[in-house]
């Protein structure tokens, strides 16, 4: 069935099978590899993008459902010319990712949770991520990395 | 994991969903949030031939303070319960527990109508409204009905809804604004319950829930009677098994259940202030 949503700004209309994933949507159809499938049965995290500016695990969204919304993914978070967001940033400066297989997802659940809890302490934070799980760096820079960018203006991107 | 192949209507009302559920009979499946049914279709557990959307319908989406009670639409998300000011008022222990399910990411998009119309015991909010006295208002082709809570959950994932009803609102009680405890073990932080114990204080005394122990959400009577006639909240929750029959997995067995379900229960009694 034809359906029609903005993706990171940017108007998507395509024809998809009703049983088709958000998140298989968002790779294959309008190309936007940034969005990890991870375990696929809603527990990692790796698949979280923002639906009307909230987090949810693409994975666990029908493309049908999310028809009319708007999307936001990794890739719509830096600025035309390259500047990435806060969470970005503070990623890039605590240390927070070895691999980066998880990244994407928790940049877009912290961003997320700063739009619910501009200024969340420590445990607000470990708790907003307890839909994402990573296997490398024991969540400590993660968290860091979380904490840093609430310190930062969101103006400022 | 893909689903099987499926029809798919976003229902405009909530007459329509239920003309389409009356015209499609049992290959129709209602479409909430999503997340305990797609999880089950991906799986291929079920492969409903048509589902019909009643996620976006915003006239089942409310928290609201009624004379008698506090009205929940059914398609509520778990994340607007847990702040609805509200809940957070006059129902507190729903708005803890509804704050408590899975993680955000979950809670941005499972409702309270379809973690109920489930019907899955290991679900946390059954459990909680149980121990409140909860009534919950179906629909279906010839007009409304209300349910307790306590008719509800028939067996294990079936519920007292007609393939042709919908639920349509949750009415809890008032004051359900006592002193409660709500416990839970999880091995992960968004997991499922192993275990879980609610006690809640309403007019009718201390309400206990038991969640994950028997094929259907329970209240733990025989412990609701020894509060009722004066015990302490240790010789109470004693009889938390009283009468349970939790599944044994991997998680558990029968026993530990048992276990767990005395300790959870006296918990949440001591937290209620019994």
């Amino acid at each position: 069935m034809q359906i029609d949503m903005r993706v990171n700004g940017t108007p998507q209309s395509h024809d998809v099978e009703a049983r088709t994933l958000l998140v298989h949507y968002l790779r294959e159809s309008v190309g936007l590899t940034g969005t990890n499938v991870g375990c696929d049965t809603t527990s990692c995290g790796a698949c979280t993008v923002l639906l009307n500016g909230e987090s949810v695990k693409s994975c666990t969204v029908l493309a049908v459902q999310a028809a009319g919304d708007e999307i936001t993914t990794i890739e719509g978070l830096a600025s035309e010319d390259g500047q990435m967001n806060r969470v970005q940033q503070a990623f890039q400066e605590c240390h927070g990712l070895q691999c980066g297989f998880c990244t994407p997802g928790m940049v877009m659940a912290i961003t997320s949770l700063l739009t619910e809890n501009p200024a969340p302490s420590e445990a607000d934070v470990r708790i907003g991520l307890e839909g994402n799980l990573c296997r490398c760096t024991g969540y400590h820079n993660i968290v860091e990395s979380a904490l840093a960018a609430s310190r930062v203006p969101e103006m400022q991107k | 994991m893909i689903p099987a192949s499926f029809e798919y209507v976003r229902a405009g009302s909530v007459d329509e969903a239920i003309a389409l559920l009356v015209e499609h009979g049992d290959d129709a499946k209602l479409l909430a949030g999503g997340h305990s049914l797609l999880p089950l279709m991906k799986l291929r557990l079920a492969q409903p031939a048509m589902l019909v959307d009643i996620g976006p319908l915003r006239e089942l989406n409310y928290v609201n303070d009624e004379k008698d009670y506090v009205a929940v639409g059914a398609l509520t998300r778990h994340h607007d319960i847990a702040t609805s000011p509200v809940a957070l008022a006059s129902a507190p222990v729903l708005a803890h527990v509804a704050g408590q399910i899975g993680d955000p990411q979950v809670r941005h998009r499972g409702t309270i109508g379809g973690s109920i119309s489930h019907g899955d015991p290991a679900s946390d909010l059954p459990a909680v409204l149980l121990a409140l006295g909860a009534t919950f208002v179906v629909q279906g082709p010839s007009g409304r009905r209300e349910i307790d809570a306590a008719d509800f959950f028939v067996s294990f994932f079936e519920v007292a809804l007609s393939p042709d009803e919908l639920l349509v609102e949750i009415r809890v009680p008032k004051p359900s604004d006592g002193q409660w405890g709500f416990e839970k073990l999880t091995k992960r932080a968004q997991d499922w319950a192993i275990v879980g114990a609610v006690a809640v204080r309403t007019v009718d005394g201390v309400g206990v829930g038991l969640i994950n122990m028997g094929p259907i959400p329970v209240r733990a009577s025989a412990v609701e009677a020894a509060v009722a006639s004066g015990s302490n909240a240790a010789d109470a929750a004693a009889f938390a098994a009283e009468g349970t029959e939790p599944a044994a997995d991997f998680n558990g067995s029968v026993a530990y259940r048992q276990h767990v379900a005395r300790v959870l229960v006296r918990r949440a009694l001591e937290k209620a202030g019994v």
